[in-house]
């Protein structure tokens, strides 16, 4: 029932990546595209449970970990860029 | 393995998997950027936490070990996912991504009219 239940969640989040990435390409500005590619990587934080549970192991749950700080890093990198500009500011002196 | 903390992880992690849908959907269909940060930021953050709450009870239960590493993953998507979602928002909004149509309300353009004005007129004085 377990291992039922995990394929059942494993298909449904790739139909959600699906849905996601088509937001992804579609998408009429960049945030959207951000926003887009931030949750694909939530879902793939998800998947990687999944998989480990199914696998039995509990030996990529640093990835776990490394794909939430990656995807947080990457979106606030993002917003800055499309806010300022630049992602780091070079001019100390104001 | 126990056979009731199996129906527990089995309810965990179907639930995580239905907001994971959700989030596809609310991706797909919702009319403007703000609303779809809305649905991205907040069901995203829940059907993750859901399977992860699975995976931490079915690993607790499977090898008697009290996984930290899940914990911290946890509460890591807990706190950034929102704030994520926050920036991306802000930065949207101060680059001129318009609302959808069918919004009736704008108070943050209101109060930067608003505070324009206000400027002329003390440079005025």
């Amino acid at each position: 029932m377990l291992d039922m239940s995990v394929y059942i969640a494993l298909v449904a989040f790739a139909i959600a990546m699906i849905g996601i990435v088509f937001r992804a390409i579609k998408g009429p500005s960049t945030a959207d595209r951000v926003i887009a590619l931030d949750s694909l990587g939530i879902s793939l934080i998800a998947v990687t449970a999944l998989f480990s549970i199914l696998l039995r192991t509990s030996v990529f749950l640093e990835v776990i970990l490394l794909l939430g700080i990656l995807a947080f890093i990457g979106t606030v990198a993002f917003s800055k860029y499309i806010e300022k500009g630049a992602i780091i500011d070079r001019d100390r002196h104001k | 393995m126990i056979d009731i903390s199996e129906y527990f992880v089995v309810a965990f992690i179907l639930i995580g998997a239905f907001f994971g849908v959700v989030t596809a959907i609310g991706l797909i269909r919702l009319p403007d950027l703000y609303t779809r940060t809305h649905a991205a930021s907040k069901s995203a953050t829940l059907g993750v936490m859901s399977v992860l709450i699975g995976a931490l009870l079915f690993f607790f239960t499977e090898e008697g070990m009290f996984n930290s590493r899940i914990v911290l993953g946890i509460f890591f998507v807990l706190i950034t996912a929102p704030v994520g979602g926050h920036l991306i928002a802000r930065a949207a909004y101060n680059t001129g991504v318009k609302l959808a149509p069918e919004s009736i309300q704008d108070d943050l353009a209101k109060k930067e009219q608003f505070e324009a004005k206000k400027k002329k007129n003390s440079s005025r004085d």
